[in-house]
């Protein structure tokens, strides 16, 4: 453990560690893959927007019309710096299903000659490691426009065959869409190969950071992508509110994925000139009191210091690799070295299917995700039905892995396995 | 303990040896049902003749509860009158909802009473059900 970072401490900052679960147990949160606790600070920064500065941001005259534009652009501010991104290169979006759904119209919504127009024989690039979020999105634009889906294929412990990176990014490709880090297996992606690959083809990366954002540092420059998606809620921010990051001289070619207020240089009857980035993408009054919640997040990951944030769940989840080893009937599935891994433990137990086990598990005040994880085909590829899945966050610890290994052998005993 | 309401002995028995559980190679209607949520999935064969119900007979994937619901689901209906087997799904559903508060038929339910605690655990509900729901489609498809 790094000495100066305490789960202990930083538990007093979330209101909801005070709660008793089932069987009279202190919450051990092990969803934080799902989405993540909110600490105060979050909670207070959304109230104190809501009262002492709510208006509609961009309009009005007035004081607070002034105060909210500034809270929401400083909001901006602090991600743009947090991904070391440009600042008019930063959206918010109500969450990172809609900012990869913004990607994909935008470029179905294109003119046939644009840079972003898909058509037939044109491919986009998937993994199987994807979410429903971002495979979906893709597959569907693949059909509306008639371009060829294809995907990277899992090894046995999870990790991405690259082998034939080289077939699946050819000249056709168009969209490289990729999960930095697999919010089943934990499996952080080798995006450096694969982006070398789409970038000498003339294709552009979306890289879906869900699941990495939260808990190590992102650099979008040092990546060298071209667009990324992440949400608020599972990075200690409200729900409602999530970032679309792109380059700005793509995003000032896109056509705009939702029109109306706010987006617009001018409007007539008729006709409408769309603003620049990030005002091109932000029609309507955006979620303000969510976008100031989510920078106050930020913040306190700043607080933290996101390489502190790492090496806490680095070693954490070296913790419990070593624990599962040893319990007899489980098994991981995903990676089972500590390399190139985030900190998401999905397991397999035998004879006791994951709802069952998610279900003994809370009554012993520990919460976990059960189920197919949003990732039916990853499921499939593996030939199970579901995992039972833990993942760690800052506010985890050492005693909490205990309690879930405990947990899992009272399981094993309940069921008789 | 909390859980023992849900995992009644009767429920664990049914999982680990459940009933009807091979499917028929004849049939009057076929479903396949999923819980989009889990991923939980059975393939249900019911053979139902002037107004009987002759067999069920399923295979599928799921957690106990979901299992043995359709285990006690399948040995109930064979035997009964399509409008029995109706009314006896209708019975079941209505436990279901009652969030705990009734304790079920058990001339009508049989083994189905040992589910009663599910409707204590919402999540748990459409697991229960499943089998159910399955059957009801297959019989209204036999009508």
């Amino acid at each position: 453990m790094t000495p100066t970072f305490s789960p202990a401490e930083i538990r007093k900052d979330f209101p909801i560690f005070s709660k008793t679960m089932r069987g009279g147990n202190r919450l051990v949160y092990l969803d934080s893959g799902a989405t993540s606790q909110k600490p105060r600070q979050v909670l207070d920064a959304e109230r104190n927007f809501y009262e002492l500065h709510n208006a509609a941001v961009h309009r009005g005259a007035h004081l607070l019309a002034e105060e909210a534009s500034i809270a929401y652009e400083d909001s901006r501010g602090i991600l743009a710096k947090f991904l070391n991104a440009n600042v008019d290169e930063v959206i918010f979006t109500k969450s990172a299903t809609e900012s990869i759904n913004a990607i994909a119209y935008s470029f179905g919504n294109s003119a046939p000659d644009s840079r972003f127009a898909l058509k037939a024989g044109d491919r986009i690039v998937v993994s199987e490691l994807e979410h429903h979020a971002n495979l979906i999105p893709w597959q569907q634009l693949a059909k509306r426009t008639g371009a060829e889906l294809v995907w990277f294929s899992i090894d046995s412990e999870g990790r991405l065959d690259l082998s034939n990176a080289e077939d699946l990014i050819n000249n056709r490709t168009k969209i490289v869409a990729i999960t930095h880090q697999s919010n089943v297996l934990g499996t952080i992606v080798p995006l450096d190969e694969i982006v070398k690959l789409a970038h000498s083809v003339g294709a552009v990366v979306v890289l879906d950071a869900c699941q990495s954002a939260p808990h190590f540092a992102i650099d979008v420059k040092k990546l060298d992508i071209d667009f990324l998606a992440f949400s608020g809620h599972k990075a200690l921010g409200p729900t409602g509110v999530g970032i679309l990051w792109g380059r700005s001289e793509l995003l000032n070619q896109m056509e705009p994925f939702l029109t109306g207020g706010s987006m617009i240089e001018s409007v007539t009857m008729t006709d409408a000139k769309w603003a620049p980035s990030p005002k091109r993408f932000e029609a309507g009054v955006p979620n303000m009191a969510q976008a100031v919640g989510f920078a106050a997040a930020i913040s306190y990951l700043n607080n933290l210091g996101m390489e502190n944030v790492a090496n806490h769940e680095r070693d954490l989840t070296a913790y419990a690799l070593t624990k599962f080893s040893q319990l007899r009937g489980v098994e991981v599935i995903g990676p089972k070295e500590n390399k190139d891994r985030g900190s998401v433990i999905s397991f397999t137990m035998e004879g006791i299917h994951p709802h069952d086990v998610g279900q003994v598990l809370d009554q012993y005040g520990v919460a976990v995700r059960t189920g197919h994880h949003c990732a039916w085909p990853l499921m499939k590829k593996l030939g199970i039905v579901g995992t039972t899945r833990a993942s760690f966050y800052i506010y985890n610890d050492e005693a909490d892995v205990d309690v879930l290994i405990d947990s899992i052998e009272q399981a094993q005993k309940y069921f008789k396995v | 303990m909390e859980l023992d309401s849900l995992y009644q002995e009767v429920i664990l028995d049914h999982y680990k040896h459940p009933l009807h559980k091979k499917l028929s190679a004849d049939f009057s209607a076929q479903v396949h049902h999923v819980n989009p949520s889990c991923g939980d999935e059975i393939t249900l064969n019911v053979m139902i003749k002037n107004g009987l119900v002759e067999n069920v007979s399923w295979e599928g994937v799921g957690c106990s509860i979901s299992q043995a619901s359709t285990s006690i689901a399948a040995d109930l209906m064979i035997g009964k009158s399509l409008e029995d087997a109706l009314t006896t799904v209708d019975s079941f559903s209505q436990l279901m909802s009652s969030k705990g508060t009734e304790a079920g038929n058990e001339e009508v339910l049989e083994d189905g009473v040992a589910l009663a605690g599910v409707s204590k655990f919402p999540a748990r509900i459409k697991c229960a059900l499943l089998g159910w729901m399955a059957f009801k489609d297959a019989a209204l498809q036999s009508k």
